[in-house]
């Protein structure tokens, strides 16, 4: 039997005293030991019809009269509250996406999951501690006796995530709903509890509902997926066949939209969805995907239906029949942006636009009882320790690491809002002073900066016009009447109308306003721009639209880049040369295409092997690491990687620092296995790239 | 121009929204009234301040005083009316005040940081750490047994000195409101373009981060109005905020307790109600513009 | 925890001096002649002289101010200006007894109320019990203390005695009180009623206010999902997990009103001419006596200082996340 059987769900919410409706038409079917994954971007209402399905919605919302919701052959779709009491918890769990507000902040860990089973079974305190250790141990936590006395606050990100499966499978449910539940780790870490889930799953036979964003994800852990748009099924079908004969042109331009791994801009140009997806209170009157679909013809006026091209699959799309007898290529229904195709190559030796030699940012931290009673000075926290690089004009520069290795530091530090330590940063041929006080306006103008959430870098009571104006004024010295017309070439530039200059900012998507960002960050004609994980925030069909506008602008304006990312393919996509930093220091330097090729820095293996490759043909075992990231407070001796280092030879690499090693082409590695070694170990383990 | 007009709009459309709400425009609509008989309560009222005459003295309302007189025969009414101005002008424009320092400072050492936003939010503790009608008191206490010279620049704040102390005793409370709003809001990643642009700690302040503040702002500064007018009441009672003859609200209150309640209790009845009405007007606003502000963001 | 111990100590330090130097410029510096102040225009030369004398007015500033802080740590408070001249320790010490008295059952009777009623108007939000608790508490909170307190002097004390059968209960509600200063809590009682219920009201709609939001904050946190999905009772759901983390903020809220409280007092015992604290510093201020309202000044803020301090430990203690920090 079924686990899960749901048909014809219908989810609205009331806003503004107006019932919108989130999810319609929605249906699905799980099995036992089935991941079902649903995929989606921010508005498809994945998240919606997640908890539609186990019954738990916000009060403003509903389940509209007609929906059909089977769980275990019963009849859940209008229970009250308390008959789903006895459901929740017992034979229907949830995994969150941020365990951290999940847990309850003022309740032991142990107590957390105990309330859980206690409410369900029968046994005995002493039983019920039994089974929360032992399942703390089944998601890998070491030493759980001590951990069920900790609080949330006390363990990292990852563990949180594992003691919330813990929680969920501490029951043995039927059914397990996890909402984007590595959305919020480390590429690392998420590696980790993707196995992990996986693993659980299939042992247990729960059926899965796994709702994300990313098509990584989909493609590594889920056997069938429904795509979402605007609410509504696009698409629905087994994993494998729909990354490899997608039906829908939404499929497909989500799949071409993202880098696959080894793609770089100089390859081709991603393909890119047009337009943005549409508010649910005003729906386009047929198809919901026709304002964004160049294949819409004059039926997608009337709204398609789902339809099963084969056993096992729907499509709602007018057009399937052609994608599937092969008259439309996939490959060509999106325009390939023209503009933004990458001729030159690295050959061309560039001057140095900036140097940074042995740069330090350290931070001070608040003295303990320890130190005074020590009488130690407290360790300061040494974000950016020892970093040389060199910045050539005209190149993207990809900055990788996980969250905590500094990148964003050195960054501010070389924009001048953090100012440094130590050491020297040389800005054409000029030390460049450390604090922006000290800097005139050419220097200014010339560094610039995007930042991560497009939400934030736009003053929202100042009009985009107004946004651009000022640094063309400020910095470019123009009068009020050339900035208005340099405004809107600027606009023109990143592809908004003109009229966008008297918008304000919340009258913008999230994609448009880092297209107005960048305008700014232009505005001035700057030498080098940071960008610090400027795509992160956005949706895949607006991601790739900013990644080809940016690899355009650095093309037309001869502009540097520093592109800060902890999605690899992303950096590896965009950049030219790649720089991997952990804990304060770089650990690998070369170009970006050798990024999927041995050799490879250990740690760098580990991040590579770890991002979710798109293609579920391809579920190798990744590195893993474990989480214990050191704090940069308290650096490890030697190596700095060699408490969590797979490949560590030995007690060298607790004792002395490895040196950098050269592979004579401008790559370099720092670690103690040679060159040839490291190329020999990591032929059998990395993945193959095909390149294209 | 666009700047101009856009904040037009916005005052016209939060205006709108005053009304949209019943509790909301009820509220209003009280504080409006208020605020007319303010600015012309004087012209208006049948009666002066002190004016006896031939008026019957403890007279129960009636059509000619519609509030009553007092024990000494003053016209309740018209007493209640004329007070109002001196209410506003020592709550509100005292209110004011205070925020526009508040503001100036809050936004400063919420910007600045470093220990000079360290050593100032310590005085601010020190200051809260005294009741508001106790600083207030101290300072009154003090002030009016000072002998001034007339038209003195010292004579002329002693003379407004209920309004300078509201200021006083309410700066701190409005520097550290805007100071955590600015703490929260300088993290934004628009004020560090600005920063990397170069631009100066004024336009920083005022033209990026201030505009952000201004809901918060809003909210504090109609709390504190009625705080204040209690504050300003309380002081008239105690006798210490206002002398007689002054038609002060409070004053009256305290005039009118006592023995002289059983005499001419309406003389206490009517002020005690206009302080009671004028206070749930501004709650009533307060509390409808606090969510406007929550629901616009 | 000690560190976070020792901090708060040094604050509490700090702030405490901050204050004193702030009343001693208030009492000392702002009046220009403080001689001159205490004892009126009309003075003689030789009476101000005097008076100087006695204040050590003459000496610098600095000295005078560490003579005058060194008076409160060693206890000797001096002597009042006004006469009868008296012992100010030996006034003091009655009147805050007074008022303690007074403020312990205004918060015995306002804590537990205003709690109980922001819990309910938090998990009713929007609904019909939340609204009804809102009215009450605005209209409470629209009425100066001094109102209130008349409006119970002249119906409930004096009114109601016109009715024969509340006549017996006189014993409850006396209109005004004239405590002797030896009297037990049993015995004073009958004079705190009146006020302390006008001192709850004044406080009530402050605390429901505070800890409805605070309720209503929890509410919306994601753990609250957690614990629901774990198909366990509305009720445990508040009672474990919701209150559990909305009331600990309560703590520092009742600390807080405690200035609130002792503010309200002055104007209270005013009203009901009780014999604490505050109406002492009406008395002094009247009086033009300086040192007296330097003292009565410093010691509520002592008391609210030590009740802040308190009310910080006690929150760090209730709350997991602060052990570390
Ligand atoms: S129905 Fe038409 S508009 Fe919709 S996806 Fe298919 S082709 Fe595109
Ligand atoms: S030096 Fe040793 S620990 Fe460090 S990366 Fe190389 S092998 Fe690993």
């Amino acid at each position: 039997m079924s686990v899960l059987k749901a048909e014809n769900v219908g989810i609205s919410y009331k806003v503004n005293k107006q019932w919108i409706g989130a999810v319609r038409e929605f249906g699905i079917t799980v099995e036992p030991g089935e991941i079902y994954g649903i995929v989606g971007e921010s508005g498809s209402g994945k998240s919606t019809i997640a908890r539609g399905l186990i019954r738990y919605l916000p009060s403003n919302g509903r389940t509209e009269p007609g929906s059909r919701i089977e769980f275990l052959g019963e009849d859940i779709s209008a229970a009250p509250p308390a008959q789903m009491r006895n459901i929740w918890g017992a034979r229907m769990n949830l995994v969150p996406q941020n365990p951290m507000a999940a847990l309850n902040p003022s309740i032991r860990i142990g107590k957390q999951i105990a309330e859980l089973i206690g409410a369900h079974t029968d046994l005995s305190r002493e039983a019920i501690m039994d089974r929360v250790i032992d399942g703390l141990e089944r998601v890998n936590l070491a030493d759980p006796e001590k951990l069920v006395e900790r609080f949330p606050h006390e363990i990292s990100g990852g563990q949180q995530q594992r003691v919330m499966i813990a929680m969920a499978l501490s029951t043995s449910p039927k059914l397990l709903v996890l909402d984007e539940p590595t959305t919020a780790l480390d590429v690392t870490t998420e590696a980790v509890i993707l196995e992990l889930v996986r693993d659980l799953i299939k042992e247990d036979e729960t059926a899965a509902v796994y709702v994300t964003h990313n098509l990584g994800v989909v493609a590594q852990i889920c056997d069938r997926v429904i795509v979402m748009y605007a609410g509504e099924i696009m698409a629905d079908a087994p994993v494998y066949d729909l990354f490899y004969k997608p039906l829908h042109p939404y499929t497909i331009g989500l799949l071409n939209a993202i880098p696959q791994p080894g793609q770089t801009k100089r390859d081709r140009p991603l393909q890119t969805i047009p337009g943005r997806p549409p508010s649910l209170a005003d729906l386009p009157q047929g198809c919901v995907y026709a304002p964004r679909c160049p294949l819409a013809i004059e039926i997608c006026q009337t709204k398609p239906p789902l339809e099963a091209p084969e056993a096992g699959r729907l499509v709602r799309c007018h057009r399937w029949k052609e994608l599937a007898d092969g008259s439309i290529n996939p490959r060509t229904v999106y325009a390939t942006d023209e503009d933004a195709i990458i001729t030159d190559t690295l050959d061309e030796e560039r001057e140095p636009l900036l140097e940074l030699d042995s740069l330090y940012k350290y931070f001070p931290t608040r003295r303990t009882v320890q130190d005074i009673i020590k009488g130690e000075k407290p360790s300061p926290v040494r974000a950016v320790d020892g970093v040389n690089m060199t910045v050539n004009r005209g190149r993207t520069y990809g900055l990788v690491g996980e969250s905590g290795s500094g990148k964003t530091t050195l960054s501010k530090v070389v924009i001048g809002l953090f100012e440094k330590t130590g050491g020297e940063m040389i800005l054409m041929g000029v030390e460049l002073p450390a604090a922006l006080r000290g800097r005139d306006r050419e220097t200014l103008a010339d560094l610039q900066m995007i930042f991560q959430n497009p939400q934030n870098s736009l003053n929202p009571y100042l009009t985009v016009g107004q946004s651009i104006r000022r640094p063309l004024m400020k910095l470019g010295g123009l009068s009020r009447t050339e900035a208005e017309t340099e405004v809107r070439r600027l606009l023109k530039a990143v592809n908004l109308r003109e009229e966008y200059a008297t918008r304000y900012p919340n009258e913008l998507s999230g994609g448009e306003k880092q297209r107005v960002a960048i305008a700014r960050a232009f505005a001035s004609n700057p030498m080098l721009i940071l960008a610090d994980e400027p795509v992160s925030a956005l949706d895949v069909s607006v991601q790739s639209a900013v990644l080809n506008l940016l690899a355009r602008l650095q093309k037309d304006r001869d502009a540097a880049y520093i592109f800060i990312s902890h999605d690899l393919s992303v950096v590896s996509y965009l950049a030219d040369y790649i720089a991997v930093m952990y804990l304060g220091h770089l650990v690998e330097v070369g170009e970006a295409q050798e990024l999927h090729q041995p050799p490879l820095h250990p740690y760098t293996e580990a991040l590579v092997s770890a991002i979710p490759i798109p293609d579920p043909a391809r579920r190798e075992d990744p590195v893993l690491l474990n989480e214990n990231i050191p704090s940069a407070r308290d650096i490890p001796s030697g190596c700095r990687f060699h408490t969590r280092c797979p490949r560590k030879i030995g007690a060298i690499c607790e004792t002395d620092a490895p040196p950098w090693r050269a592979d004579g082409e401008g790559h370099y590695i720092r670690c103690h296995i040679p060159i040839d070694e490291l190329i020999e170990a990591q032929r059998k383990t990395l993945p193959e790239v095909e390149h294209s | 121009m666009d700047n101009i007009q856009r904040i037009v709009q916005g005052v016209l459309r939060f205006i709108r929204q005053l009304f949209g709400d019943p509790q909301t425009a009820v509220g209003t609509t009280i504080v409006l009234l208020f605020l007319f008989l303010a600015f012309f309560g004087n012209a208006l009222a049948p009666y002066g301040a002190n004016e006896t005459g031939d008026i019957p003295v403890s007279a129960a309302p009636s059509t000619q005083h519609p509030f009553g007189t007092d024990t000494l025969g003053r016209d309740v009414f018209s007493r209640v009316m004329i007070g109002t101005s001196s209410i506003f002008q020592k709550a509100g424009l005292g209110t004011l005040l205070a925020v526009l320092i508040g503001t100036v400072i809050g936004l400063y050492i919420g910007y600045q940081g470093g220990w000079i936003d360290e050593a100032t939010s310590r005085v601010i503790d020190a200051l809260l750490a005294m009741p508001a009608l106790l600083l207030a008191l101290v300072i009154l206490g003090v002030i009016r047994n000072l002998s001034l010279e007339q038209g003195s620049l010292q004579f002329l704040l002693a003379r407004n000195s209920v309004l300078l102390v509201i200021a006083v005793v309410y700066v701190p409370i409005v520097a550290r409101v805007v100071r955590s709003s600015t703490l929260e809001i300088k993290t934004r990643e628009f004020v560090q373009a600005a920063r990397i642009r170069g631009e100066s700690l004024g336009y920083i302040l005022f033209r990026e981060i201030f505009p952000s503040v201004v809901p918060t702002l809003v909210v504090e500064a109609s709390l504190r109005f009625s705080y204040a007018i209690f504050l300003v009441a309380a002081l008239g009672f105690l006798g210490i905020g206002a002398n007689p003859p002054t038609p002060d609200w409070g004053l009256m209150v305290e005039e009118a307790r006592g023995g002289n309640y059983n005499i001419a209790p309406w003389a206490l009845n009517f002020p005690a109600a206009a302080i009671a009405l004028l206070v749930v007007g501004v709650n009533l606003m307060s509390d409808g513009i606090k969510n406007i502000v929550q629901k616009s963001e | 925890m000690i560190r976070f111990l020792l901090r708060r100590l040094a604050f509490f330090v700090l702030t405490l001096f901050l204050t004193s130097l702030l009343i001693f410029a208030l009492t000392r510096v702002l009046p220009g002649d403080v001689a001159q102040v205490i004892l009126g225009r009309e003075a003689t030369d030789a009476a101000l002289e005097a008076t100087r004398e006695e204040l050590g007015l003459n000496e610098p500033l600095l000295v005078q101010y560490v003579d005058w802080a060194a008076s409160f740590f060693t206890g000797d408070l001096g002597q009042t200006f006004s006469s009868p001249r008296r012992d100010i320790n030996e006034l003091l010490g009655a009147r805050v007894l007074n008022s303690g008295r007074l403020a312990a059952l205004t918060l015995l009777l306002a804590v537990p109320l205003a709690v109980t009623l922001g819990v309910v108007a938090g998990l009713s939000e929007g609904k019909f019990a939340d609204g009804l608790i809102s009215i009450l508490s605005l209209s409470v909170v629209s009425l100066p203390e001094f109102v209130t307190g008349l409006f119970l002097i002249n119906v409930v004390a004096l009114g109601m005695r016109q009715l024969p059968i509340i006549q017996s209960l006189d014993w409850w509600f006396p209109a005004s009180s004239s405590i002797n200063p030896n009297a037990t809590f049993s015995e004073a009682l009958p004079f705190l009623w009146l006020p302390a219920i006008t001192a709850t009201l004044v406080l009530l709609a402050y605390v429901i206010r505070l800890v409805r939001a605070g309720v209503i904050e929890e509410l919306k946190k994601d753990y609250v999902n957690t614990a629901t999905l774990k198909g366990i009772p509305r009720r445990r759901v508040v009672f474990n997990h919701v209150l559990r983390n909305a009331l600990i903020p309560t703590v520092t809220v009742i600390a807080t009103s405690t200035g609130w409280l002792l503010s309200g007092l002055v104007v209270i015992e005013f009203v009901f001419n009780y014999p604490g604290l505050g109406r002492l510093l009406i008395f002094a201020i009247n009086n033009r006596d300086l040192p007296l309202v330097q003292a009565i000044v410093m010691v509520t803020v002592v008391i609210i200082l030590i009740a802040n301090f308190t009310a910080d430990i006690l929150y760090a203690v209730l709350n997991p996340r602060i052990k570390l920090a």
